[in-house]
């Protein structure tokens, strides 16, 4: 573990540093790419200002939502369909055509829809959990083990204790895989939004620094975007070793 | 009175060319309660099948199957069914896993773990009480299996090869093991249908051996009685004279079926 961890840090701190002297050496013109030390400062001085709180705050609630109500839809229809195949046909192709759609596209009519504020961000955030968290339940689901759920029945497990018991602990290990994919794409699809309209948000920020041509404020929002990531992705990686703690 | 009664049972299989395709045809025996069954026959002649078609968890193409007086519909909860592959729930504890039908029943967690305690305690697993099915060997995750049908007292046993993946001693082990618990139930014994491939498991274990047909179309060919002393001592009784003659006798009905079968595939 500690060998892995030095090696991350290695590595980061090499790619920094690269960046960094290429700047300095001339190589790489700030303007464009801005510099490591520019981007920490800039980050700095958020912090010590205060106004990053703001916005980061509302980019968390909106991805955090849009996580909450992308994971109940898709999880709650990848059940259903897991278990009613004739329903699973029938809806395959609109499934197919849905998923489809880029996402992207759909921002401004969200816009059009809910308004400027967090809604049309968390609308987007939903849409680009829901299908992974559906695809991966509905896996989850039809992969049980057959035996465990002929057991259960010979049991005397009702059809809701066979859901509880047997097919979402089964399925956990896959909605769970999905869930780190889920994390990411429920912050893009928030600052995606903000990006596209807003008035606050860290893509708000990320685009008003765009519109100026100042690319050490880009990074420096896709830096905090990024550490905000990797922290909540460690937290449900530890959620998930304890609920997965029977796999030897 | 009995516990099982097969009339006529058919069951069918969709195959994929759209053909169907008969794994039993026309199966009828009845099965006394309190008496010990096995089943026997080559591979792929529809063993698996039958019992799944005793427990309800496959509905018979033609034919009957009644459990104490009672048509079978649905699944059977007058019975168990211990299958050959682990069906312990692996996100249970071992405790867990055995007040499972209690906890189906809606029995309270206290007098459900008192239950299942008892019954770990009779299997020699209490120590385990916390263990998950992935951190036992395979013959104490069987044991587990045992203690999980017996502690919601079914009167009948289903057992689909339950030992098969076991090796030779464990296995042996763990006949014992059942034959004790089963000819140490008095007169409330269970009725207990045991299939099997191994000819020597059958008469050491049952009362009555029922030879099953090569497939498809399996039926019953012959049906040998098991009057060798209870209780029996495993250990000893593979080369008792009677037994001997026994795997003998029976093995002259098996044997063509099992060449049959060979020619067939």
């Amino acid at each position: 573990m500690t060998r892995i961890a030095a090696w991350r840090i290695a590595i980061g701190l090499t790619a920094l540093a690269g960046w960094q002297a290429a700047v300095a050496a001339g190589l790489l013109d700030p303007f464009f790419v801005s510099r490591p030390s520019a981007i920490a400062m800039r980050i700095g001085s958020w912090v010590r200002s205060g106004a990053l709180w703001g916005h980061l705050a509302v980019t968390l609630e909106e991805a955090f939502l849009g996580l909450v109500v992308g994971a109940v839809l898709g999880i709650g229809l990848g059940f259903i369909l897991a278990r009613h195949p004739f329903a699973a046909r029938v809806c395959d192709p609109y499934i197919t055509m849905l998923n489809a759609v880029p996402r992207v596209v759909l921002a401004p009519l969200f816009l059009l829809w809910f308004g400027l504020g967090i809604w049309s961000k968390v609308a987007l955030a939903v849409t680009l959990v829901f299908f992974v968290m559906f695809f991966n339940t509905y896996q989850g689901v039809r992969d049980v083990d057959r035996v465990l759920v002929d057991n259960a029945r010979m049991l005397g497990a009702s059809e809701r204790q066979l859901v509880r018991h047997v097919l979402v602990p089964s399925a956990l290990t896959w909605i769970f895989s999905s869930l780190h994919t889920s994390l990411g794409f429920a912050m893009v699809g928030a600052v995606v939004g903000e990006y596209l309209g807003a008035t606050r948000g860290l893509g708000y920020v990320i685009a008003q620094a765009e519109g100026t041509f100042d690319t050490t404020g880009v990074f420096a929002g896709m830096t905090v975007l990024a550490a905000f990531v990797v922290i909540a992705s460690a937290g449900v990686s530890r959620l998930e070793r304890w609920l997965l703690r029977w796999k030897a | 009175m009995n516990a099982l009664e097969l009339a006529g049972v058919t069951r069918r299989f969709d195959a994929p060319d759209g053909r169907s395709y008969p794994a039993l045809e026309d199966v009828s025996f009845a099965v006394a309660a309190g008496s010990f069954l096995a089943i026997v026959g080559p591979s792929g002649c529809g063993k698996s099948t039958l019992l799944n078609v005793v427990a309800g968890l496959l509905a018979p193409s033609a034919g009957r199957v009644v459990v104490f007086g009672e048509p079978l519909r649905g699944v059977n909860h007058r019975a168990t069914y211990m299958f050959q592959q682990d069906a312990l729930l692996p996100w249970k504890d071992v405790r867990q896993n055995v007040a499972l039908g209690l906890t189906f029943a809606g029995v309270g967690w206290r007098e459900a773990r008192a239950r299942a305690d008892a019954w770990l305690e009779r299997v020699g697993l209490s120590a385990f009480a916390r263990h998950f099915p992935a951190q036992l060997s395979g013959g104490m995750r069987k044991r587990v299996a045992m203690a999980q049908n017996w502690v919601i007292d079914r009167d009948l046993l289903l057992m689909d090869e339950p030992f098969g993946a076991l090796d030779v001693h464990t296995r042996q082990r763990m006949e014992t093991e059942l034959l004790t618990l089963w000819e140490g139930s008095g007169d409330g014994r269970k009725t207990v249908v045991f299939v099997t491939h191994d000819l020597e498991e059958a008469i050491a274990l049952a009362d009555e051996v029922i030879v099953l047909a090569a497939g498809p179309a399996s039926h019953v060919v012959a049906r040998h009685r098991v009057d060798l002393e209870r209780p029996r001592n495993l250990l000893d009784l593979r080369t008792d004279p009677a037994f001997v003659d026994l795997v003998r006798s029976v093995w002259k009905d098996l044997r063509q079926e099992v060449v049959k079968s060979q020619q067939r595939a």
